[in-house]
């Protein structure tokens, strides 16, 4: 579905993405784990193309197509779409609008806004009509960045954080949105530095120094993750005897 | 049958064009007061509001009073505007809100042919002790952008009382408009002036709202939200005096830019006098959020219509 090949980022004079391979798999949840300032933003920014994270060395292949070159909107139109950590706020721009904008260039979409907004454990009667603004706390923003993905129904949703500053109880309203994706075909590419959120995922990628060190199982790669990212006591490359049967890059 | 003259036909047609309900002024249930140029084509008085209204060479004079302790259900509609090309149209107009009365006003005033028109405003408002008012004023302008738009409104809001004055000229190209607001807030009362203009080609805009929190526990807000597309000019003074002990004032500028050749400016005024009171503000120029442009993009709109839906949504 997704192939990132031998990338390199380098902003303001500094490497961020160094030799970064990842593959993922149609329908798979894909879990990129990694400690605070490891890349794993900046990761999903160049998938994504956003405005200065255009400019990389190495391709990004989607469904067989090159679309390193293309922007944010073609790639959207395409089936990529994100949920941002911090999600923008909109003045003026209500929930109900901002949730079918994405309806638009994606006929695959079956959900309406109410029933996105009820999958992320929402209210509809109390949201559809409220601005997507500052009004709004950042739990319920996140979560309605979530509904905004699942009612484009994309081929590749970018999670990034999606689990942080949601709290405790609606967190596995997210957790059940993620597999949602999963059960409706959709790749998930899950950003996380929460080990217990990325093992719910098939496979998962540990993410340091701006590269991937292990793929494979969510569990091992988070003990992986636990043991030798935490504390970062490396940065690009794994531990001595960490490799196992597990697809390894760089 | 009713037969309406075509003036009042062409205004209405321009009244639903900016947004209005035509309907709503030959509602016999709402109160209302249609001006075209200097003529009053229609005028309507129900209980606890009354109209009294004069032609002028130039314009015409109007005196709305709502009487004391009155909750009017319906909106009381306002119409101006000027149809042919050219013209001069000067409204001088005195609101008197009764104590605890509750009423709102949407003003539509109307220019789609103008090419050389000049409307002025000239109005006074008092909000009594513990009334609330809300004046909605909306533009419709043509593409010729000859019209001149100078609302100058002073006000005062008396103990307890509530004011909210909105003005809206996003449609059409105005070529020049100039706000001047001014509003003393008195003891536990509240103000909210919110200016949203959209500037094209060789538009200039300046607005000016300012508030003089004058009264113990007084609270005010100006908000501006200026769209300044291809050469147009844009400025924005926000001015907030806090004179009266736990006054609190907050200036909300948010100008974009779209074009090269636009300019916008913001100048905040803050002046605390007492000191116990508390003035905050915050101003925001330039091009659109990229993050939020961005955001949407990711959902498949193409950058214009991104921006598109950003400024749709801040001048809503």
């Amino acid at each position: 579905m997704l192939q990132l090949k031998n990338i390199e980022l380098v902003l303001n004079g500094k490497q961020i993405l160094h030799d970064l391979n990842l593959e993922t798999r149609t329908g798979e949840i894909h879990s990129i784990l990694g400690a605070n300032g490891t890349g794993k933003s900046t990761l999903a920014s160049v998938i994504l193309g956003l405005s200065g994270y255009r400019e990389i060395a190495g391709k990004i292949i989607y469904c067989g197509e090159d679309i390193t070159n293309l922007s944010i909107s073609e790639r959207a139109r395409r089936g990529i779409t994100m949920a941002w950590q911090e999600p923008a706020r909109f003045e003026g721009l209500r929930v109900a609008e901002y949730l079918n904008l994405g309806q638009r260039h994606a006929p695959g979409a079956s959900l309406s806004p109410r029933e996105c907004l009820m999958k992320v454990g929402l209210t509809p009667e109390n949201y559809l009509a409220r601005a997507v603004d500052s009004t709004l706390s950042g739990g319920e923003r996140k979560r309605i960045e979530l509904a905004s993905v699942l009612a484009m129904k994309p081929k590749l949703a970018i999670l990034d954080e999606a689990d942080s500053g949601i709290d405790a109880l609606s967190i596995d309203y997210v957790v059940e949105v993620i597999r949602t994706f999963s059960r409706n075909g959709t790749t998930v590419l899950l950003i996380t530095h929460h080990e217990e959120v990325a093992e719910i995922a098939d496979r998962a990628s540990s993410l340091c120094g701006g590269t991937i060190l292990k793929t494979g199982d969510p569990v091992a790669v988070a003990r992986f993750f636990r043991n030798h990212c935490q504390e970062c006591l490396h940065i690009n490359m794994p531990a001595e005897g960490e490799q196992s049967n597990d697809t390894v890059f760089a | 049958m009713i037969q309406f003259s075509h003036e009042f036909e062409a205004l209405a047609k321009a009244y639903e064009a900016s947004g209005g309900d035509a309907s709503a002024l030959l509602d016999k249930e709402s109160a209302s007061l249609v001006v075209s140029h200097n003529k009053i084509l229609a005028k309507n008085e129900i209980a606890g509001v009354h109209i009294e209204g004069g032609e002028t060479p130039t314009g015409a004079k109007a005196k709305i009073t709502v009487e004391p302790g009155t909750l009017i259900k319906k909106p009381v509609h306002l119409c101006f505007g000027v149809i042919p090309k050219e013209g001069i149209q000067e409204i001088i107009s005195q609101f008197d809100i009764g104590e605890g009365s509750r009423v709102t006003f949407l003003a539509h005033c109307s220019f789609p042919n103008a090419v050389k028109v000049k409307h002025t405003m000239d109005a006074r408002i008092y909000v009594g002790k513990r009334a609330e008012m809300t004046y909605s004023e909306t533009h419709y302008h043509g593409e010729f952008g000859g019209t001149e738009v100078l609302p100058i409104v002073k006000m005062i809001v008396d103990e307890g009382g509530s004011l909210k004055n909105e003005f809206k000229l996003v449609h059409g190209t105005v070529g020049c408009l100039r706000i001047d607001y001014e509003a003393d807030v008195r003891k536990d009362a509240v103000c909210e002036i919110d200016a949203k203009a959209y500037g094209k080609k060789d538009d200039r805009i300046s607005v000016k709202e300012s508030l003089f929190l004058n009264g113990e526990n007084a609270r005010g807000l100006a908000k501006s939200r200026i769209v300044s597309a291809d050469r147009c000019q844009s400025e924005v003074i926000g001015e907030a005096v806090g004179n009266a002990p736990f006054a609190r004032g907050h200036v909300d500028c948010v100008e974009i830019i779209k074009g090269k050749e636009a300019r916008a400016s913001a100048i905040p005024r803050l002046v605390v006098i007492d000191d116990c009171a508390k003035l905050t503000h915050e101003a925001a120029i330039g091009s659109v959020d990229k993050k939020q442009v961005e955001t949407l993009m990711a959902r498949g709109l193409t950058e214009d219509e991104a921006i598109d839906v950003v400024v749709k949504g801040m001048l809503r």
